[in-house]
C-alpha cells in the first residue's frame, strides 16, 4: 500500500470507528448521506498532487496525522468558547460561535431573528426545518469532485444555519466565530447550510480562530443558496497558527440577477486551502469573488476558486493577491468555465502575488474554458516584487524605504480589502494588515482569553 | 439623390425615429442639428445600414434605388459614406491594408483594375495632404491609439480616398478643439463637387460655420420639426433647444 | 447583423484542402505492427551503427512500459500501434540511370505542393531537405552550405557522415523517456533533418524541412536536430502536408535544437497536415515534441508557429533556458475549424541568470473546433532575474467551438517577474460593420480582421511564408461559421 493509500486508510478507519457515535448523534437527513458519500470517499481517496486541482498543494504534511474525531464538546468547553469576544469593537452582528464545528447546547438551537431570518445548529435546523434543509441539503455541490468533499458529507454532524426568508434584508452581518479548541489533536469537519430567498439580503462573516496550540484540522463545506434578485456577502477570516490545517469548501448556488460576494482573508495558519465556488445559475447573476494572503514561515495558502457561468448575460470577477515571506509558498488556481449559450457573459480574473525572499514560491494557474462566442473573457497573472519606480518616488519624498515598502505591500493588499463590504470590518482587517505586514500580529491580538500569551 | 420618406425606426421595440421624411438633392449641403437622444445618429447608423435598428415604416430611395435593398458595403460602393460618431478600432489592421481593400473593393464595382501598389500610396500621399493627416498614422493599425482628433481627421482621410458621392458625417466636430475643426472641415469643403452631397449632423452650430448648408432640420424627438436656411442655425444658437422643446409643447 | 455575417461566412466554401492529393508512386513499405523485429528492421535498412540501434531498442523497450496519455481536452480516439505502417519509403528515389536525377514523379508531387527541388528554379536562399513519408528524397544547395562549413542533410545521411556529431547530440534535449510519443519516435524514427551551424557562422540562406505524407496506413516519425555552435545563426522552417484519408494518420515527431554561447536559432512552422473533413472524419494526429536548449549564455531560440491543420494537435514547442542571459520565444497562431482539435502552448524553463521569455500566442476557434492554449513558465531557484510575459488571446468565430486558456506559473525566485495576461473574445461585429461601410464585403472584413489579430506573430515568419500563411489563415477559416 502506498502513501497515499495509507493516508486515506487513516480517515477510513476514523469513519469507521466513529459512525456508530455520528449516526446517533445527527439528524436522520444528515445521515442519510453518508453511506453514499463515504463510498465515494473510498474510491478517490485524499487527493494527492496528481490530482489536478490539488497539483500545488500537499495535504499529506497535515493529513498523515492521527487526528481524534470529534463528538460534542462538552459544557464547560462552550463556557469557555462563550467568552471570547470578538476584537473588532465597533462591528455589531448576530454573533454565533461555532467550537470544534459544534454549535453549543446551552443557547437555543435556534434562534429567530427580526424579519423572520433563523440562525442556529444545522442539526437542530435539520430536524425542526427537515423539508426546507431536505430541498438545499446536498444539493449545491454541483459535479463535485473532490474526495474532501464527500469526506465531510459522511462525517459532518453539525455547523450553522441561516435562513434569510424570501424580502428579508438582515440590517446587522451574522458573525460564525468558528473556534477550535482541545486538549487533543482532532480533525472537525462541520457543515454550514444557507439559504437567502428570493429578494432579501444578508452579509456573513466568518472568522476562524483556534484557542489552543494543538495540531488541528478542519475540512468544513458550506453551501449557499442565493435566491432571483437576492444579495449576499460572506467574508471569512483566517487567523490561526502554524499547527492548523484549514481546508474549507464553499458553494454559492446564485438564481438569476442575484450578485454574491465571497472574499477569503488570510492571515495565518499553517495549511490553509480555500476552494470557492460559484454558480450562476439564471440570466443576470453576478458574482464576485476575492481572496488576499500574507503568509511567512512554512505557511501554505491555497486558493481554488471556480466560476461556472450556465447561463447568458452574467458578470463574474476575481481578484486574489498575496505577500509571501520566508519559506511560505501559495497557489492559486482559477477557473472560469462559460458553458454553451451563456452568450453575453462578461468575466474577469487576476491573480498578483509578491516574494518577498528566494525560499518563497508562488504557482499559479488561472484558466479560460469557453463554450460559447459572445462573451469578454481576460485574466491576469503576475508574480514578481513591488514596484522599483513606485518605492524611489516615495523614497524621493522623503519615506525609508521599510516604510516605503510597506506602504505599497498594503496598497498592494488593500485593492483586495476594499471588496469587504462591512466598513467597521474593513478599517479592522485594514489595520490587521498593515500589523500583518510590520510583524507586529500576534494572532487575535486583542481578544479576551489571551491564549496565546 | 436621397429621398427618405416617412421613416419609422425602432430600437428594442421603442419608436426613435417617428416619420421622418428628407429630401437631398445632388450638390445640397444639409444640418441635422438636435439635442441629445433626438435621433440623429440613429438616422445615420440607419442610412448606412447598421442593423440594431429595426425600420418600422417607410423607405428609403438612394439614387433612385431602395437603400433596404443594398448591403452596407454596397452602399459604400455607390458612394454613401459615413463619418463615424465613435471611429472604431481594429487592432493589428494597418491602414494602408485596410484602406488598400476599400479603395480596390470600390474600383472593381466601378470596372476598374486595380491600383498598383506605387499609384495606390500616391493616392494615400496626395489624400493625407489634404487633411494635414501625420504621415505616420498610416503605418499604425486603423484608429487604434489614435487620439479622439486624430480619428475624426481619420474618417475625413477615408472620405477623400473613397471620393463618395453622398457623405453623411455624424458627430464629427465632437471631440475636436478649433484647429482640428477647421481641418476637417476644409478637409469636406475640398471635397465637395456640384454633384455630390453632404448631410452634416451636429449638436452645435459652431461647425456650420465652416461647412455652410443649404438646408437646416432640427430633428427633436423622432421628428423633423423646423426646416429652413442656414439663418436656423444661428437662430437655434441664440435661442437653444429649449425654444424647439417649447415651440413643440405648445403645438 | 449578427445572423447575417453568420451566414455570409457560412456560405463562403470552397475551403477544401488544397495539398489532399496523392501520387502514385511505387512504395516499398514493411507490413504493418510494431515490435523489436520493426525497429531492428527499420535500422538494418539505413545501415545504422550499432549504438543507434541501442538507442532505439532503449526507447522502444521503455515505450512498451508507457501508457497513452489522456489529456484533459482532447478527445482522441483509441490509437492501434499494431495498425500502422512504420517504414515506408518511394522504391525509385532518383532515376535508373544513376546520374542522380530524382525520379520525376516525386519531383512532380513536390512541384505540385510549391516546393521545386531543383535548385535555379527554387526559392533564392531557401535550402529544403524534402521528406516524404518515412525517408528524405532530396536535399537542396547541401554543397553550396557546406562551403560556409554547414552541414544540412537528412538525418540518416548525417548518421553516416557525422556520427559522432549526432551521437554527441541526439537525445540530449528530449531524452526518449520524455513522453509516451517520444519514446515511440525514438524507437521508429525514420528520418528527418540535421543541422549543425559551426562557430561563427551566420547561415546565409533559410533552411527548411518540407515533410509530406503520401502513403496510407502509414505514420511518419521524423527526427530533426539542430545545432548552432557558439555565435551561429540560423533561421529553420518547416512545412507539412498530407493527402486527404478517411482514416486518421498518426504523426509523432521529435525535434531538438541546441544553442550554445551567443547563438541564435529561429525556427519556424507552417503546419497544414490534412485537417479531416467537415464532419471529422479522417485527418493527421499531430503529437509531436519540440524543445530547444539554450545551453550557452546570451544564447537564443525563437519558435514561430502558424498551426491551421491537422484534426489534433498536441504540441509545446519549448525551450530550457540554462544559459545566463539566454532568452526564448515562443509566438504561435493556431486555427481550428471544423471538427479540428488543437491543445498546443509552450514550455518556458528558466533555470540561468537574467534569462527572458516571451510568449504570444493567438488562437482562433470556428466551427465545432476546440483550440487550447497550455504553457508553463518556470522560474527555478536561482534563476535570478527572470522574466517573462505572456499574452494568450483566443478569437471565437461562432458560438459552437471552445476556446480555453491553461497557463501554468510556477515561480521559485523573488527576483523574478512573470505576467501572464489573456483574453477571449469574439470577432467584432461592429468591426466588420466599420469595413462593409468602406466597401468591404463581409469575408473580406474577416479575413482582414483574423488577418490583423494574427499579425504580431506572422510578422515573426520569414517574408516568403508569411505571405503563405496568411492566405493559410484566410482558406483555413473559409466557411467557418454557419
Amino acid at each position: 500500500m502506498n502513501n497515499k493509500d495509507g493516508i486515506s486508510q487513516r480517515y477510513l478507519q476514523l469513519y469507521n470507528d466513529n459512525i456508530e457515535r455520528i449516526r446517533q448523534n445527527s439528524s436522520p437527513l444528515l445521515n442519510s448521506f453518508r453511506e453514499e458519500a463515504i463510498g465515494k470517499f473510498t474510491m478517490m481517496g485524499i487527493p494527492d498532487r496528481k490530482n489536478e486541482s490539488y497539483r500545488y498543494t500537499n495535504l499529506a504534511s497535515f493529513f498523515n496525522h492521527d487526528f481524534r474525531n470529534v463528538f460534542m464538546p462538552s459544557e464547560s468547553d462552550f463556557l469557555k468558547a462563550e467568552e471570547f469576544r470578538c476584537d473588532v469593537k465597533a462591528l455589531d452582528t448576530h454573533g454565533i460561535v461555532l467550537l470544534n464545528g459544534f454549535y453549543p447546547t446551552l443557547h437555543d438551537k435556534l434562534r429567530e431573528l427580526p424579519g423572520g431570518a433563523w440562525i442556529g445548529s444545522m442539526n437542530e435546523a435539520a430536524e425542526k426545518f427537515s423539508s426546507a434543509v431536505a430541498e438545499h441539503y446536498g444539493r449545491y455541490l454541483n459535479g463535485n469532485n473532490d474526495a474532501l468533499v464527500h469526506l465531510n458529507s459522511a462525517m459532518a454532524c453539525d455547523g450553522v444555519f441561516i435562513r434569510i426568508p424570501e424580502g428579508t434584508r438582515l440590517r446587522k452581518p451574522v458573525q460564525i466565530v468558528n473556534l477550535v479548541h482541545a486538549n487533543e489533536d482532532i480533525f472537525n469537519q462541520h457543515r454550514n447550510l444557507i439559504i437567502v430567498e428570493k429578494n432579501a439580503e444578508a452579509t456573513i462573516i466568518i472568522c476562524d480562530h483556534t484557542l489552543s496550540p494543538g495540531r488541528f484540522l478542519t475540512n468544513a463545506v458550506t453551501e449557499i443558496f442565493v435566491g432571483e434578485n437576492a444579495r449576499f456577502d460572506i467574508i471569512r477570516i483566517q487567523n490561526e497558527h502554524n499547527n492548523a490545517g484549514k481546508i474549507t469548501h464553499t458553494f454559492i448556488h446564485q438564481e438569476r440577477n442575484s450578485s454574491a460576494a465571497s472574499g477569503n482573508i488570510t492571515l495565518h495558519g499553517g495549511l490553509v486551502r480555500n476552494s470557492t465556488h460559484h454558480y450562476l445559475g439564471g440570466e443576470g447573476a453576478e458574482s464576485n469573488s476575492y481572496g488576499l494572503y500574507l503568509s511567512d514561515k512554512f505557511q501554505h495558502v491555497d486558493n481554488y476558486v471556480s466560476v461556472d457561468h450556465a447561463f447568458p448575460h452574467c458578470t463574474s470577477n476575481q481578484l486574489f493577491k498575496g505577500v509571501l515571506d520566508d519559506m511560505a509558498t501559495g497557489a492559486f488556481n482559477g477557473r472560469i468555465f462559460v458553458h454553451k449559450d451563456a452568450q453575453k457573459t462578461l468575466a474577469y480574473q487576476k491573480n498578483d502575488s509578491i516574494l518577498l525572499t528566494d525560499d518563497a514560491k508562488m504557482d499559479t494557474k488561472p484558466q479560460l474554458e469557453i463554450y460559447a462566442d459572445d462573451v469578454k473573457c481576460s485574466h491576469g497573472a503576475t508574480v514578481g516584487q513591488l514596484d522599483k519606480d513606485a518605492l524611489f518616488y516615495l523614497q524621493s519624498r522623503g519615506i525609508d524605504k521599510r516604510e516605503a515598502r510597506l506602504m505599497l505591500m498594503f496598497g498592494f493588499a488593500h485593492e483586495v480589502v476594499q471588496n469587504i463590504n462591512v466598513e467597521a470590518l474593513r478599517e479592522r482587517i485594514d489595520s490587521l494588515v498593515m500589523q500583518r505586514l510590520r510583524g507586529e500580529l500576534s494572532r487575535c491580538a486583542s481578544c479576551m482569553l489571551r491564549c496565546s500569551e | 439623390m436621397l429621398e427618405i420618406d416617412n421613416l419609422w425606426v425602432a430600437i428594442n421595440g421603442k419608436n426613435i425615429l417617428k416619420g421622418i421624411s428628407l429630401n437631398v438633392k445632388a450638390g445640397e449641403v444639409h444640418a441635422i442639428m438636435g439635442p441629445n437622444g433626438s435621433g440623429k445618429s440613429t438616422l445615420a447608423a440607419v442610412l448606412a445600414g447598421r442593423d440594431f435598428a429595426e425600420v418600422v415604416e417607410g423607405s428609403i430611395k438612394y439614387m433612385g434605388r431602395d437603400l433596404f435593398d443594398m448591403a452596407p458595403e454596397e452602399r459604400s460602393k455607390e458612394g454613401l459614406f459615413l463619418g463615424f460618431q465613435y471611429p472604431i478600432e481594429i487592432p493589428g489592421v494597418s491602414m494602408v491594408n485596410f484602406m488598400k481593400t476599400a479603395v480596390n473593393e470600390h474600383r472593381r464595382h466601378k470596372g476598374l483594375e486595380p491600383l498598383s501598389a506605387s499609384d495606390f500610396l500616391k493616392l494615400m500621399r496626395d489624400k493625407k495632404e489634404l487633411v494635414e493627416i501625420d504621415s505616420k498614422l498610416a503605418n499604425r493599425s486603423v484608429n487604434e491609439g489614435f487620439s479622439g482628433g486624430e480619428k475624426k481627421k481619420n474618417e475625413i482621410f477615408q472620405m477623400a480616398m473613397l471620393e463618395p458621392r453622398l457623405a453623411i458625417l455624424d458627430e464629427t466636430d465632437s471631440g475636436l478643439d478649433i484647429d482640428a475643426l477647421r481641418i476637417v472641415a476644409n478637409g469636406v469643403n475640398k471635397l465637395k463637387r456640384p454633384d455630390t452631397s453632404t448631410i452634416v449632423i451636429t449638436h452645435y452650430q459652431r461647425l456650420l460655420d465652416y461647412i455652410v448648408p443649404d438646408i437646416v432640420h432640427v430633428l427633436y424627438d423622432g421628428r423633423i420639426v423646423k426646416t429652413a436656411g442656414k439663418e436656423l442655425a444661428v437662430e437655434l444658437e441664440a435661442k437653444g433647444y429649449e425654444w424647439i422643446r417649447n415651440e413643440v409643447d405648445r403645438s | 447583423m449578427g445572423k447575417e455575417n453568420d451566414k455570409v461566412i457560412g456560405e463562403v466554401t470552397s475551403g477544401e484542402y488544397k495539398y489532399g492529393f496523392y501520387s502514385d508512386i511505387e512504395i516499398e513499405s514493411i507490413p504493418k505492427g510494431l515490435s523489436e523485429d520493426v525497429v531492428r528492421i527499420i535500422s538494418g535498412k539505413k545501415g545504422e551503427p550499432q549504438w543507434l540501434l541501442d538507442f532505439r531498442l532503449k526507447a522502444f523497450r521503455h515505450w512498451q512500459t508507457l501508457k497513452m496519455p489522456r489529456w484533459a481536452n482532447l478527445r482522441i480516439p483509441d490509437i492501434d500501434f499494431q495498425d500502422i505502417i512504420y517504414y515506408a519509403a518511394p522504391r525509385k528515389q532518383n532515376t535508373v540511370d544513376g546520374s542522380g536525377e530524382i525520379d520525376p514523379e516525386i519531383k512532380k508531387t513536390f512541384d505540385k505542393l510549391g516546393i521545386p527541388l531543383e535548385e535555379q528554379k527554387h526559392l533564392a536562399g531557401v535550402a529544403v531537405d524534402a521528406v516524404m513519408d518515412s525517408v528524405s528524397v532530396k536535399t537542396t544547395f547541401k554543397e553550396t552550405l557546406a562551403e560556409a562549413g554547414i552541414i544540412f542533410s537528412s538525418f540518416s545521411d548525417a548518421v553516416k557522415e557525422y556520427p559522432d556529431l549526432v551521437k554527441r547530440y541526439l537525445g540530449t534535449v528530449v531524452p526518449y523517456t520524455d513522453n509516451f510519443f517520444a519514446a515511440l519516435n525514438s524507437a521508429v524514427f525514420s528520418d528527418g533533418s540535421f543541422c549543425y551551424i559551426p562557430k561563427g557562422v551566420r547561415c546565409p540562406m533559410e533552411l527548411s524541412t518540407y515533410f509530406r505524407i503520401n502513403a496510407a496506413n502509414t505514420g511518419q516519425f521524423e527526427r530533426t536536430l539542430l545545432v548552432a555552435d557558439e555565435e551561429a545563426y540560423v533561421s529553420y522552417l518547416e512545412g507539412c502536408t498530407a493527402p486527404m484519408r478517411d482514416e486518421n494518420q498518426l504523426h509523432a515527431a521529435v525535434v531538438e535544437i541546441i544553442a550554445e554561447n551567443n547563438a541564435e536559432v529561429k525556427y519556424s512552422t507552417v503546419q497544414n497536415w490534412y485537417p479531416g473533413d467537415k464532419e471529422g472524419r479522417g485527418g493527421i494526429f499531430n503529437f509531436v515534441t519540440k524543445r530547444g536548449l539554450c545551453r550557452g549564455e546570451n544564447s537564443k531560440i525563437s519558435w514561430t508557429q502558424v498551426e491551421t491543420g491537422s484534426a489534433i494537435t498536441w504540441k509545446y514547442p519549448s525551450c530550457i533556458l540554462k544559459g545566463d542571459n539566454s532568452s526564448g520565444e515562443f509566438y504561435s497562431v493556431a486555427v481550428t475549424n471544423n471538427h479540428q482539435q488543437a491543445d498546443t502552448g509552450t514550455k518556458m524553463i528558466h533555470i540561468g541568470r537574467n534569462t527572458k521569455s516571451t510568449i504570444v500566442s493567438k488562437g482562433i476557434s470556428a466551427g465545432v473546433s476546440q483550440n487550447s492554449y497550455r504553457g508553463l513558465v518556470k522560474v527555478l531557484r536561482n534563476a535570478a532575474g527572470a522574466r517573462n510575459f505572456s499574452q494568450c488571446d483566443s478569437l471565437l468565430l461562432g458560438d459552437k467551438c471552445g476556446a480555453h486558456t491553461f497557463p501554468y506559473i510556477e515561480v521559485d525566485n523573488q527576483t523574478a517577474i512573470v505576467e501572464h495576461e489573456a483574453t477571449t473574445s469574439k470577432i467584432g461585429e461592429d468591426q466588420i460593420f466599420y469595413c462593409n461601410q468602406r466597401g468591404i464585403s463581409t469575408e473580406d472584413a474577416v479575413g482582414l480582421i483574423v488577418n490583423g489579430y494574427a499579425r504580431e506573430v506572422i510578422n515573426k515568419l520569414p517574408m516568403e511564408f508569411a505571405v503563405e500563411a496568411q492566405k493559410l489563415l484566410q482558406i483555413s477559416l473559409e466557411g467557418s461559421v454557419g
